[in-house]
């Protein structure tokens, strides 16, 4: 009885995980609600789409063509000499003159989304052969960007460009000045690094540096892969320049002890501030529901990759350990005279080394598939909350508009005893202008609301396929792991069996 | 109750492989173990239920048999340490793998520690062992004085005696392989007692990931949400299935190959004494030939009684201890096959 229980209890967790796996076949049912809902998007812009669609649909165009410094969207793939190098305002920051064009761009991102929406989404990046260039303290890492894809809007269906990590940033911070205020979750860039980039710098050829690169190559791939996966950013110029242009000019704004990093910190400390004082009448309870959800899922997640770290730790101290008991049975295996015995105790070690090495990819499993994916979504998360944060400011902005309006207006009541005719007109231009800009306010706020609502719903739908994505193959891997256990022992019972 | 142990050899009247240790009892911080064996005569079995303190009487007794020729060379079995219901961390550390598990693998230390004292030819006639196997009253409570096992006068000498060249080269190999021996055998048992640990810890984290999992579960009619939370909830359970794996798996090592280990290195401790004890006999046959020539005339007489009774003191021993070694090899065997055959997974 006692020979077979542990493979027994082995064979059972297999079974276990084989029904875990067929959770794989639960995504049909799930697709199919994907569509579905997917479609559902767009016509919920009943409200004021209408209009605007039929007005300055062709509007958008003309407007683009005139003034290059709207970021505006265009499906025919704009040549990237119309993107200027964008000024430093990595800061968000509302941009209040240009909020015409951000409309007229929504609506024709809506149209674009509706003619769309049944294609597939076929684009592979993929991050790889890091390369050390230059020497010393101004050494960097040039990766490469490799994009398979067969969508219209790029020039080829396979290419390569080389990058480093400030570009990656550039991206971010240029994705998130265009797009954060009004409301899209731009995925977040990997986290800088001093400590890690300055020992690759400096040289240092060894397992932590390899470890460092590796990571970072890693969490290059999925954040864009995450960008390109959302359907507005896919299309932006920034992006598509990104992945194809062969020359990228530097971004100086990323670096953290430039001007624009301290303008950043500045305003960052000012947005808490603003945060804290804010109170805003909350009309929709769709709004508070969504903020508490993500408040939750926030806590769960770092507490989730806590538990997972730990795990990850233990695997790499069970890989070691059972290295260093590999070598003390070897010895052993060598002083002892009993042939048989001697024999299987070699053998022994040698079983445990290559458990050893077993162990060690299940640690990288573990940390590659199940930790990176909980950081990159509590990073996410900011994002998301930032979102939120920003429908507050809208708001703000269109309440502290009416405030001025209401005072404009009392102004001018109060001009109209007193014979000042001109003052009078120029309150009454002051006035009219107020209006718009209220009315614009208005408008401002509803549409950021409508665009969190869809951007929420994406955002939830991608977060299941992520888990369910991540899960099984990390399954898959624990399979494989046991597997390859078992053979290794089996291989080792006849020597264990023959030693008396 | 005392009992009066008879200094009369005997012959042992259970079946030696039939002694288990099936139970053990806690009491506050006593603990009692229940002993089961077979009677020879085949009409049924001995129960007794013997302390901590009873085994130290037995070992006690074994010692102090000054008179049997040769005793010194006997490799006594060795006895585990005194195990405590609230452990220390020395304590802990002392006991090793005995520590891990519930009390199983130190119940089976103590059995191995009593089949081996029953089936070995010498010690087993010892009228200890039968009061001590089949009596229902607790054997007598109060220490042996005359003990030949000195331990701290030993450990200064220790450092002397050990590196004394031997006279046999039977023998010579023997302590040298010994020393090479019980040092690996002590690193691999410490280095396998990390690879427990670890197991141990990964299963307590598994369990964390299991329970922080459970927490992510949503209650909600969003299909989203509730696609999310039978993802977690599948995952959950995996995660505290493996966390059961890990744990029997420990178990399982500690049972078996961290038993095996733990077993065969305390042997090889004692037998390394036992060469010790040896060596100090030679040392003292030596001292007394030296004496013999040095004495003079009126004193040579007793001086050649003494070196003769150090000769035959020290043949005896040898005897006893060449039969002891080369049974050693027959006696090891069997734990590691038992180790390796019946649990292996990792």
């Amino acid at each position: 009885m006692k020979s077979d229980s542990p493979l027994f209890l082995v064979a059972q967790d297999l079974t276990l995980f084989c029904i875990c796996v067929n959770v794989q076949s639960q995504p049909a049912s799930l697709a199919a609600e994907d569509i579905s809902t997917n479609s559902n998007g767009p016509k919920q812009d009943s409200l004021f789409d209408d209009d605007p669609e039929d007005l300055f649909a062709e509007a958008t165009e003309e407007v683009s063509l005139d003034s290059p410094e709207r970021d505006v969207l265009l499906s025919d793939g704009p040549s990237p000499a119309i993107t200027p190098i964008t000024p430093p305002t990595s800061v968000i920051t509302p941009r209040i003159g240009h909020t015409h064009d951000d409309m007229f761009t929504h609506s024709s991102f809506d149209e674009i989304e509706e003619e769309e929406g049944g294609d597939s989404f076929d684009i592979h990046i993929s991050v790889s052969d890091p390369e050390k260039v230059g020497d010393g303290m101004n050494a960097y890492m040039a990766y490469k960007v490799t994009t398979k894809t067969s969508i219209s809007l790029f020039k080829r269906n396979e290419f390569a460009v080389k990058r480093r990590f400030s570009d990656f940033l550039g991206l971010h911070s240029k994705l998130a000045s265009k797009y954060l205020h009004i409301g899209y979750i731009v995925p977040p860039a990997p986290e800088k690094s001093i400590v890690g980039m300055t020992k690759v710098k400096v040289g240092k050829e060894d397992q932590s540096s390899n470890e460092f690169v590796e990571k970072r190559r890693s969490a290059l791939e999925r954040y864009l892969m995450r960008t390109v996966k959302h359907p507005i950013l896919l299309k932006d110029p920034d992006v598509l320049q990104f992945l194809e242009s062969s020359e990228l000019p530097r971004a100086v704004s990323t670096q953290a002890l430039s001007s624009a990093g301290l303008l950043r910190m500045v305003n960052k400390a000012a947005d808490a501030v603003n945060k804290m004082t804010i109170k805003m009448n909350e009309s929709d309870a769709w709004f508070e529901e969504k903020q508490q959800h993500f408040e939750n899922l926030d806590v769960q997640l770092r507490k989730l990759h806590t538990s997972v770290e730990s795990l990850v730790c233990h695997r790499k101290e069970l890989s070691v350990n059972t290295a260093q008991f590999a070598k003390s049975a070897a010895m052993l295996g060598n002083s002892e005279d009993h042939t048989a015995l001697s024999r299987a105790l070699s053998q022994l070690a040698e079983v445990e080394e290559k458990i050893d090495q077993l162990h060690q990819d299940q640690a990288n499993a573990d940390f590659y598939l199940f930790s990176e994916l909980l950081g990159d979504y509590v990073r996410l998360l900011t994002a998301v909350k930032g979102v939120f944060d920003h429908r507050m400011k809208t708001w703000q902005k269109w309440q502290d508009s009416q405030m001025l309006l209401q005072k404009k207006r009392e102004a001018e009541a109060k001009l109209q005893f007193t014979n000042k005719p001109d003052k009078l007109q120029q309150a009454k231009d002051e006035i009219k202008e107020l209006e718009g800009k209220v009315q614009q306010g208005e408008r401002d706020f509803e549409q950021i609301s409508k665009t969190i609502r869809k951007e929420v719903s994406r955002f939830e739908k991608e977060r299941v396929k992520d888990f369910k994505t991540i899960i099984i193959k990390y399954l898959e891997s624990l399979v494989q792991t046991q597997q390859q256990l078992i053979k290794y022992w089996e291989a080792f019972l006849p020597e264990a069996k023959a030693i008396s | 109750m005392m009992e009066e142990v008879k200094e009369t050899a005997s012959v042992l009247s259970v079946h030696d492989d039939s002694i288990k240790v099936t139970e053990v009892l806690k009491d506050g911080d006593t603990l009692t173990f229940i002993i089961v064996s077979q009677k020879l005569s085949g009409t049924g079995e001995y129960h007794v239920d013997r302390t901590y303190e009873d085994f130290e009487w037995l070992q006690q007794h074994l010692f102090s048999q000054g008179d049997v020729p040769g005793i010194q060379g006997v490799i006594f079995p060795p006895l585990p340490a005194k195990p405590q219901v609230n452990a220390s961390p020395r304590s802990i550390k002392q006991l090793g793998f005995l520590a891990l598990g519930e009390c199983q693998p130190y119940c089976k230390a103590l059995e191995t520690f009593l089949q081996q004292v029953a089936a070995h030819s010498i010690l087993s006639k010892n009228k200890a062992v039968e009061v001590f196997l089949t009596s229902s009253d607790p054997p007598g409570r109060q220490k042996v004085k005359k003990n030949i096992f000195n331990r701290l006068s030993q450990a200064v000498e220790e450092m002397r005696k050990e590196g004394h060249k031997d006279v046999d080269e039977f023998f010579q190999n023997e302590r040298d392989h010994n020393l090479v021996l019980t040092g690996c055998t002590k690193t691999a048992a410490e280095k396998f007692l990390d690879v427990v640990a670890t197991e141990q810890k990964i299963a307590v984290a598994c369990g964390h990931f299991s329970t922080a999992l459970h927490l992510c579960v949503e209650p909600g009619e969003d299909p989203d949400k509730q696609a999310f939370s039978r993802v977690c909830v599948k995952l959950s359970e995996v995660f505290e299935s493996i966390k059961k794996n890990m744990t029997s798996v420990a178990e399982n090592n500690v049972n078996t190959l961290g038993l095996g280990l733990d077993l065969e290195s305390r042997y090889q401790e004692a037998e390394r004494e036992m060469l010790f004890r040896r060596t100090c006999k030679l040392v003292e046959l030596e001292n007394a030939q030296r004496n013999v020539e040095k004495a003079k005339p009126v004193k040579k007489a007793a001086m050649e009684e003494v070196k003769k009774a150090a000769e035959t003191e020290f043949e005896h021993t040898s005897g006893v201890a060449k039969q002891e070694v080369k049974s050693t090899i027959n006696n090891c065997i069997p734990h590691f096959h038992v180790s390796f055959h019946s649990g292996l997974v990792c």
